[in-house]
């Protein structure tokens, strides 16, 4: 069979996992196209995976509160009231950022674990809990800045996981070293993995991709991290941004795929009657996935208030919904149990790629918003119409 | 006889109808025909083909799913759905009752053809015809009554009485009388009879022989998909004798492998003074349960729907549907409490549920997954999963239970019933437990695949292992058990030693 009638069966049979890689590729080379190649450009790429993040980090907890067949939207709010409380710890309190942080991050899991407890031993429906948590966080959050309005955070410290970069040797002029360092980095580990992968699958006489395939699949994703080390390193070089969604990412993908924890919450969201007869907690996995949840949401206050230099008025508006909406266009399925949390991270970037290339082109805000809510129905629909296909 | 007075005689002829599913011929050139005015009834074992046959009748398999005809008063009918069928005078009452129970019984009869004038409800004229609808199921309640005040019979008649209200020509019941108790069971068997009196036909498929044998005029015995026999009630045909004949087809030693060695140890399991509570439905469920089960032992459970036998293995299993418990559980002659079944499955109790999709395997995972989830921990250094070894122990299971599959990563919802059955089993065998309690282990799953889950049983008791196993089929009961609890109403009422024990026995005992 030939390199591409076998690469279209090979999409066609696993389109569901390609499906959003496809889709955001699609996006840049239109947007590209469309703004001449600004879109493309380094300073574009750099401002928007990094105006991602905060995002990103709600839609990869989001992720597992769906796959368990619930809903968070206490999480746009929770992130705006505890960026205005890290806003609060550092002015007024005069805390150092190395205390805030993890307070901060601790008072989310604390916030998530009584949701979880609502849902899981109440059995009250997560929707009515978080809907009541929106309320609540959004009314904290003007509370917390009735006195000042806008709190301006005069910490650069605090101020760099939103705005700065990774620090560098200076060696080339108009290129991060160290950023191109880490991107090499990472193209090794991708390949090595790949094949060690691959000679498992082999080892077990499982099905495993033709070779030549393989190769290409390996050149293709080598190339797009190369290309976006690339572009990243000749502007500014990785922002701290980057560097804590991608540990973020890094630590939730291998909880999800190699920890007992991940199995099960998978296996809670795939059949919860099964999970628990085959003697899973399923209220302890609903508790640890709300925590992990409003966990993340402190982060995500901690990235956006960092971001800004201050803690707003409005601060989460929405959030909650552009997390879901990456999700769900990540691939995650409405009926639970299946979706990945790289997936929902492809999500966020298609999202804001739509913004910004929008932005860019100057389209209307009216505009964007209907194009937005079109593209999550699509995903949507595509998940549906290919979830019982095999 | 020429065409017409055939057609005549005949409201319903199903001529040659059959129906694959992957793998299966539910159904294989079946002919069903069914006299005006009679009751027929259909038998045969589970998996025989008396559902698949119904579904294709009332639609749920359109026209073109299945290959053969369906000639209703004499008209060929090409049913899209259950509303064509329901639209023919086609109604079929199933097991699990379809009514709103937070809704008036006149609401729930007339529910989705309701009663209007100029596109608004007239629930006076609702009201009046619900009365006449429920006097003729000889019912003695109000219209307005809520469903969920009714017991289970009365429920029964109102869907029955539903039914009546669009004007049925053929009535069809599936197991009506599995979930009712003694007096309602009559009470619809009479009703059955009267109707017939008054020019209603009837199909009822039921596995209660006795109610049969009281009731039908023509009786249609099914086996593996195949019309084995009709047999006319009036000519003296229909006994319990040749009805069990034709529904096995064999002797029992065929279907049922010999176990080479019978010793039995010291008791495993031990429950005693056992009642459960369950707050959702206020009943008692369990009264008074004194069982054992010892090492090397398969012991039956038999006894009705709803008798309360797979309450009883919940409540043991963890109690994951937290009824209120008394009494004590000994394993190996220690009093343990569980709180959760992974406690149960730590004393070394392992559960095969009843439902096999719905809460015993996750359909969207594939087969490696499903059979190491009960058993993670063991698998897994530090929280993280030793791949390798998954893959071991899940090929080691695909392996020594035949499990037929592409692969130990194709997804459990794509494999036969019998093969998830396998996948079932080989998870909770990973988890090396001392009791294995199986839920009606061979429920809907082919005859080869019985055999074959049997021989795994004979095996694994042979090594010691004792095996719970609750099953609803006699046969199965009666071949495989070497003790046998019967169980009614939530208590046990009776123990019989199987050498002591015949279909006849269990049954009286069953329905005390």
């Amino acid at each position: 069979m030939s390199f591409f009638s076998e690469l279209s069966k090979l999409l066609k049979k696993n389109i569901r996992d390609y499906g959003m890689f496809i889709a955001l590729f699609i996006i840049m080379l239109v947007f590209s196209f469309l703004t001449e190649g600004v879109f493309m450009s380094p300073r574009n790429i750099s401002n928007l995976i990094n105006s991602t993040g905060y995002i990103a980090v709600l839609a990869v907890g989001m992720t597992l509160v769906i796959v368990i067949r619930h809903i968070d939207l206490s999480v746009g709010f929770l992130a705006g009231f505890l960026g205005a409380v890290a806003a609060i710890l550092l002015t007024s309190y005069k805390l150092p950022v190395i205390a805030v942080i993890p307070v901060i991050m601790l008072m989310g899991a604390a916030v998530g674990l009584f949701n979880g407890i609502l849902v899981a031993r109440l059995g009250i429906p997560a929707f009515v809990v978080s809907l009541a948590g929106m309320m609540i966080f959004r009314g904290a959050l003007l509370q917390a800045t009735s006195k000042t309005g806008t709190i301006i955070v005069p910490n650069p410290g605090f101020n760099a996981i939103g705005n700065g970069f990774i620090p560098d040797f200076n060696l080339v002029d108009g290129l991060h070293v160290v950023t191109l360092l880490i991107g090499l980095l990472g193209v090794m580990l991708y390949i090595y993995s790949e094949i060690k992968a691959r000679r498992k699958k082999q080892h077990y006489e499982f099905e495993v991709i033709p070779v030549s395939i393989f190769y290409a699949k390996i050149l293709f994703v080598s190339a797009l991290i190369g290309y976006i080390t690339w572009t990243l390193a000749s502007y500014n070089g990785l922002s701290w941004t980057v560097v804590v969604m991608l540990i973020v990412t890094g630590i939730y993908h291998f909880m999800t795929k190699n920890t007992v924890l991940g199995r099960h919450i998978y296996a809670v969201g795939g059949n919860p009657e099964a999970a628990a007869l085959s003697g899973i907690d399923v209220k302890k996995i609903t508790y640890f996935v709300f925590a992990s949840m409003s966990m993340l949401a402190a982060l995500s206050g901690i990235l956006y208030t960092s971001r800004l230099q201050s803690a707003t008025t409005t601060a989460g508006t929405l959030f909650e919904l552009d997390a879901i909406a990456a999700a769900y266009v990540g691939g995650v399925s409405a009926a639970g149990g299946v979706g990945k949390v790289t997936g929902s991270i492809i999500g966020a970037l298609v999202m804001s790629s739509l913004t910004s290339g929008m932005n860019l082109m100057g389209v209307g805000i009216s505009y964007q918003y209907m194009i937005r809510g079109a593209i999550l129905i699509i995903a949507v629909v595509f998940d549906v119409l290919t979830r019982n296909k095999k | 006889m020429d065409g017409l007075s055939e057609n005549n005689e005949h409201i319903l002829e199903m001529k040659n109808i059959t129906k694959e599913f992957p793998g299966v011929k539910a159904l294989d050139e079946v002919n069903f025909s069914v006299k005006r005015g009679e009751i027929h009834c259909l038998v045969g074992e589970n998996g025989a083909g008396k559902s698949t046959l119904m579904k294709v009748l009332s639609g749920v398999y359109p026209f073109g799913d299945y290959s053969g005809e369906i000639v209703l008063n004499g008209e060929v009918q090409k049913y899209q759905g259950i509303q064509d069928s329901e639209r023919a005078g086609i109604a079929i009452i199933y097991q699990e009752l379809a009514l709103v129970p937070e809704m008036t019984v006149y609401e729930n009869i007339y529910l989705g053809h309701e009663i209007k004038k100029r596109n608004v409800i007239d629930w006076n004229e609702t009201v009046v015809n619900s009365s006449k609808m429920l006097k003729k199921v000889r019912l003695k309640i109000t219209p307005e009554t809520k469903v969920k005040d009714l017991g289970v019979g009365k429920r029964q008649l109102v869907e029955i009485a539903k039914a009546f209200s669009k004007d049925v020509k053929l009535l069809i019941l599936d197991e009506p009388t599995a979930a009712l108790n003694d007096d309602d069971s009559k009470n619809l068997l009479m009703l059955l009879k009267e109707l017939k009196g008054e020019g209603i036909t009837s199909i009822m498929i039921s596995h209660k022989l006795k109610e049969v044998i009281e009731i039908a005029d023509t009786v249609t015995v099914l086996r593996d998909g195949k019309t084995i026999c009709s047999l006319d009630a009036s000519k003296g045909e229909v006994s319990e004798r040749v009805l069990i004949k034709n529904m096995v087809g064999r002797a029992i030693d065929d279907i049922f492998p010999k176990r080479n060695k019978k010793e039995f140890g010291d008791k495993v399991l031990e429950v005693k003074d056992w009642s459960a509570y369950d707050y959702v439905s206020g009943k008692d469920i369990l009264k008074d349960i004194n069982i054992y089960a010892r090492r090397g032992e398969v012991v039956g459970v038999a006894g009705l729907m709803g008798a309360g036998r797979t309450e009883l293995a919940y409540s043991i299993f963890g109690n994951p549907r937290e009824y209120k418990i008394e009494g004590s559980i000994f394993i190996g002659g220690d009093h343990k409490r569980f709180h959760h079944p992974s406690d149960a499955i730590k004393a070394g109790i392992a559960y095969v549920t009843e439902d096999r999709k719905g809460e015993g395997l996750i359909l969207i995972q594939d087969v490696k997954k499903n059979i190491s989830l009960a058993n993670l921990r063991t698998l897994a250094d530090k929280g993280v999963i030793n791949d390798n070894e998954e893959i071991n122990v899940a090929t080691r299971y695909k392996d020594s239970l035949t499990i037929k599959t592409p692969s130990i990563e194709q997804l459990v919802g794509n494999l036969s019933g019998g093969n998830q059955q396998k996948v079932s089993l080989g998870k909770w065998l990973f988890t090396q437990p001392k009791i294995l309690i199986l839920d009606e282990p061979t429920r809907g799953i082919d005859v080869g695949a019985k055999f074959e889950i049997y021989t795994i049983i004979n095996k694994l008791v042979e090594e010691g292992m004792s095996i719970v196993m609750i099953s609803s089929e006699l046969p199965e009961i009666l071949g495989m058990s070497d003790r046998i609890y019967v169980m009614a109403e939530g208590r046990i009422t009776g123990e019989l030693p199987v050498e002591k024990a015949s279909q006849d026995e269990i049954m009286a005992m069953a329905t005390v």
